[in-house]
């Protein structure tokens, strides 16, 4: 075998391209430590007070909290619906079966601004639920094409033998799906979690018509500041943001593999 | 005859739900624009006919289309690199690229306003030099527009195609050489035509995601580069014009499927070539 010989215009091609990519997010770090009251760089001094004013942003902290609770019951309620579904997709010869699937795949398709919309004039207005209902089915909507992709994938790949052994010695269906199949595809499971939690936690467009006062999600209220202030405590919660990223890549990897989701 | 029925039964609560919450609620604001007194088309008319809003449509597709285009040639190379480079640097080339993807959008677009400000970075550096007098308009521009959206897409346009690339066989462009390519031109004509799949598959998810963005407009493009989705959220809060924003909501949808199918019948054209001539 022939090493793969260096070929440096692609080399410097790609390292290019990479600067791009992280290049935004390093100067946002860097700001974050600046004295000056409007974002600059290259900063003067050094200070961590702007980490201090994120963290007694009472409308930072509260939307925090919130985004957190509406990305987690979203993508929990996504996974309890999901999995199963899924399941049904992969093994049983359902009437229509790529039809269903598209249609659970469907709320990829409908732009986020839209489903949000929809659920706003739908479930808002015109049925008079509250809106963090709104909300939360919102993020459902969203977090279920995640679980239906990678839990459905997972499965196929699951040796379904395995599956007709049990059955042979006499578990139920249903048996076997709790002792058999759940504990073999736990991993697709949990990586859908990840993916979805992260995107419905990171999502706007969702959450954009779907406020209303103390129901504001940390991205959105992270965009309403920025609409009237330019200090740098936006380039710190960002830090933070991208600090959880990290956190949660580091999960996904020492638990699956980064490649499990790309 | 039950255990029959089982199948749909574990379905049926996701399909509920789904007509419940999306369905319904989307014929709900989708139904309404088609009718005025009868059935009517006329609300899609005058929005055609309308400048101001055909400028707005077209900016969009305009936006999304060069968008994806520097996706394709900013993320080819790069995504054949990653594939073709060691293992171990494989993950971390990987994480680099997933990285972005995985940080909020609204962080990715205030990187670049950090950047193309009147005050920005790029401003400072060339008054400094002393290269200008004056900040050049970068930022509230359909460049920075554009930019944003590149910079939010690329990781997705080369992950994409990451998985493609693995599969081919490094000794192909090998073969290439031997029989007297240059490099560049073997990339053209070996590698480039072998991911075409997941050019169509990255482009599709390219274009339909800044044509539906709301982000990176809203935070980019200021009050004079709206787009179609900052279009829609103006007209149905700022305006009060529930019907012109469900008639936006109706166009991004039915533009998304149409890309979407565009794209599709491309990759099935190309593959019917592939077959034919092999």
């Amino acid at each position: 075998m022939r090493q793969v010989r260096k070929n440096t215009g692609l080399k410097i091609f790609a390292g290019l391209v990479f600067a791009f990519l992280l290049v935004p997010l390093l100067i946002i770090v860097v700001t974050s430590f600046g004295t000056n009251s409007t974002i600059q760089f290259p900063i003067k001094g050094f200070t961590l007070e702007w980490y201090g004013k994120v963290f007694s942003n009472e409308s930072f902290m509260d939307s925090f909290i919130l985004s957190l609770e509406v990305a987690f019951i979203g993508t929990l309620l996504a996974v309890i619906v999901g999995v199963p579904a899924a399941y049904s997709l992969a093994r049983h010869n359902v009437l229509g079966r790529n039809w269903i699937k598209s249609f659970f795949l469907s709320p990829t398709i409908v732009p986020g601004l839209v489903v949000g919309y929809a659920l706003y004039q739908f479930i808002v207005i015109k049925f008079q639920f509250p809106i963090i209902q709104g909300l939360l089915l919102g993020h459902f909507l969203i977090c279920l094409p995640y679980v239906i992709r990678v839990v459905g994938s997972t499965i196929e790949q699951l040796d379904f033998s395995i599956e007709e052994v049990s059955w042979t010695l006499g578990c139920t269906k249903l048996q076997t799906f709790i002792k058999v199949v759940l504990p073999n595809i736990t991993s697709g499971i949990f990586a859908s979690f990840m993916l979805a939690f992260i995107n419905s936690f990171n999502n706007i467009p969702v959450s954009q018509f779907l406020s209303g006062p103390g129901v504001t999600m940390l991205p959105t209220s992270l965009m309403n500041y920025i609409e009237y202030n330019y200090d740098p405590s936006v380039s710190a919660l960002s830090v933070i943001l991208m600090l959880g990223t990290i956190v949660l890549m580091f999960v996904i990897e020492k638990t699956l593999g980064l490649a499990s989701i790309s | 005859m039950t255990l029959r029925r089982i199948p749909y039964i574990i379905l049926a609560p996701g399909m509920i739900l789904l007509i419940l919450f999306l369905v319904l609620p989307l014929v709900s604001i989708i139904f309404p624009t088609f009718f005025d007194g009868g059935f009517t088309f006329a609300n899609y008319f005058s929005f055609f006919m309308d400048e101001y809003n055909l400028g707005i449509f077209w900016r969009t597709i305009k936006i999304s289309l060069i968008a994806t285009l520097f996706c394709v040639v900013l993320g080819v190379p790069t995504a054949y690199y990653i594939s073709q480079s060691p293992k171990k640097w494989r993950g971390l080339l990987m994480s680099i690229t997933l990285f972005p993807l995985l940080t909020n959008s609204v962080v990715r677009s205030f990187a670049w306003i950090t950047i193309l400000g009147q005050g920005g970075i790029i401003n400072n550096t060339l008054m400094k030099i002393g290269l200008i007098s004056k900040p050049l308009t970068l930022l509230y521009t359909e460049f920075s527009i554009t930019v944003g959206s590149v910079y939010l897409f690329l990781p997705l346009m080369v992950i994409t195609l990451v998985g493609i690339l693995e599969n081919i066989d490094s000794e192909i462009m090998e073969a290439a050489e031997t029989l007297g390519a240059n490099r560049f031109i073997a990339f053209i004509k070996v590698i480039l035509p072998l991911s075409v799949p997941g050019i169509i598959v990255g482009s599709i998810l390219v274009f339909t995601g800044s044509m539906t963005a709301y982000t990176t407009p809203q935070l980019l493009g200021g009050n004079r580069n709206i787009m179609l989705a900052t279009f829609m959220y103006q007209n149905a809060t700022a305006l009060g014009n529930w019907k012109g924003a469900s008639v936006i909501a109706m166009i991004m949808i039915v533009a998304t499927v149409i890309v979407m199918k565009l794209f599709d019948w491309v990759a099935k054209r190309i593959d019917k070539r592939g077959e034919a001539s092999a």
